[in-house]
């Protein structure tokens, strides 16, 4: 179903339910591997400017059916992956997204479209390098975000659902429902499958390894800071042209 | 009343039993006559006492303004561009076009996904990809497929409204003038219209002729339709 990646760019992608802890998770890796010299791309679901408005109207109207806030959300991410997800890979860049199609195949579904539709839509994008699964158990999700952010948006609790007439209570429907897909989606996509419930350094210390497993022996784009260090010092030394000669030096 | 077909799988979510309206659809290459034959037809269907609804492309209220926006800048990149369009339709479907069929309506659709598709695949999108999509949208009960050759179009533009940038395809063709570039835009959408015509049952009409004889051949291909929806 989706492509796989030949571009020299890697793409690695956090999933999991809300409160799950992968946002957190995620920006640890950027700011480590940013300061390994890497050029790394972060990208969040949702956060295309040329589509912010109209999901911006269907919201606030609660006009979405599940079909159409599927397609808004699918075109979002195609704006992302045309203008940023792409070029990146092929510049050799590590993209890292907070979130990636995965969590249109569980929401959507949760919310009632075709499993073998959705998957379509996303059809033309790549199978990550690497999925870094965030499983955490319905509960702790739950306890997580209510009690730490105010009062839950209706989309987010799943209201359109008419699973209950509570907000908390048809969040945690919503995700339970949320999370039977992802469990599906473990073996489908070969999640690597994290325990969420362990603590923060613990967690980042297995996902790093993963990270390392996937990085091992490869050369991509280095950051600006390390390429300019890398054309001084074939200033300096013109013999010494290989870049990845000098590259390993720098660490 | 027959029983409401889908391309796909619909809308699993949402119980759609027969729907009493009708639905006829008039496709068509730019600069065709489609808008004045809709005109010509939605006047004589209320003249003979049908409730009639009128819809087309782009003009759901949720995606309009973000359409129209995007367009006007330069990032909107075809995959994007699609599901934007794949949007519209889907909204004015589920909150438009199948609550008037439900009432009752004859519902006039002035473009329909076909024509989004051909000019989808004109800008690299994968053909069956872009018909996946659209597994949501409800079957017709007639598509007209106003058919005329590129002399023709050339001479309606020309007398019409002149030649503008997208229906010349100059995004993708980057000729230096806007009358090569509709020729061979709109011929390109011809030869995708052909393909659909056998694929999606069009009713083809000769649309080289007089207003009246255009009309006049549609008024034939709908009467079964009216027939039926008067049993």
């Amino acid at each position: 179903m989706l492509k796989e990646n030949n571009y020299t760019g890697k793409l690695i992608v956090v999933e999991g339910i809300d409160g799950s802890g992968k946002s957190t998770q995620i920006d640890l890796i950027y700011k480590w591997l940013t300061e390994k010299g890497r050029s790394v791309y972060f990208s969040e679901w949702n956060s295309s400017p040329l589509v912010k408005n109209t999901t911006k109207t269907g919201k606030k109207g609660k006009v979405f059916t599940p079909t159409t806030f599927s397609l808004i959300q699918a075109a979002d991410f195609a704006d992302r992956w045309e203008n940023q997800f792409l070029p990146m890979l092929k510049a050799g860049v590590i993209v890292l997204a907070d979130r990636y199609a995965f969590t249109g195949f569980a929401r959507d579904v949760a919310r009632g479209v075709g499993r073998k539709w959705v998957r379509n839509l996303y059809s033309f994008a790549f199978l990550p390098d690497l999925v870094l699964y965030f499983d955490v158990p319905l509960d702790d999700a739950v306890e997580r975000i209510t009690s730490s952010r105010s009062k839950l948006k209706y989309y987010e609790a799943g209201m359109d659902l008419n699973l209950s007439d509570k907000r908390i209570a048809s969040f945690r429907l919503f995700q339970g429902k949320i999370l039977k897909e992802y469990q599906k989606m473990i073996g489908e996509f070969g999640f690597e499958v994290l325990d969420a419930t362990r603590p923060v350094h613990k967690q980042q210390k297995d996902v790093r390894k993963l990270v390392n497993k996937v990085l091992k022996g490869w050369k991509g784009l280095p950051n600006p800071m390390v390429s300019a260090r890398i054309y001084a010092r074939c200033q300096a030394n013109p013999v010494s042209t290989s870049r990845t000669e000098v590259k390993n030096g720098t660490h | 009343m027959a029983p409401t077909k889908f391309y796909g799988s619909g809308f699993p979510y949402k119980k759609i039993k027969n729907l009493p309206g009708k639905l006829i659809v008039v496709e068509g290459t730019d600069g065709v006559g489609r808008s004045t034959q809709i005109e010509l037809l939605k006047k004589w269907l209320e003249k003979s006492g049908y409730a009639v609804s009128d819809t087309g492309l782009r003009r759901s209220p949720l995606t309009q303004p973000g359409i129209e926006e995007a367009k006007g800048g330069n990032t909107l990149f075809p995959l994007t561009n699609s599901l934007f369009y794949a949007t519209d339709f889907a909204d004015r479907l589920e909150n438009q076009i199948i609550p008037a069929l439900k009432a009752g309506f004859i519902v006039l659709s002035d473009r329909y996904f076909y024509s989004i598709i051909a000019r989808d695949v004109l800008r690299g999108i994968d053909p069956s990809w872009a018909r996946d999509i659209y597994g949501f949208a409800l079957v017709p009960d007639i598509v007209l497929y106003l058919k005329a050759d590129i002399d023709t179009l050339i001479t309606r533009i020309v007398h019409g409204r002149g030649f503008n940038y997208w229906e010349a395809g100059m995004d993708i063709l980057k000729l230096d003038n806007l009358y090569d570039s509709f020729r061979e835009y709109q011929t390109r959408m011809i030869d995708q219209f052909s393909i659909m015509a056998k694929e999606f049952n069009f009713h083809t009409i000769n649309a080289n002729f007089s207003i009246k004889a255009t009309n006049d051949q549609i008024m034939t291909h709908i009467q079964p339709i009216l027939d039926e929806y008067n049993k």
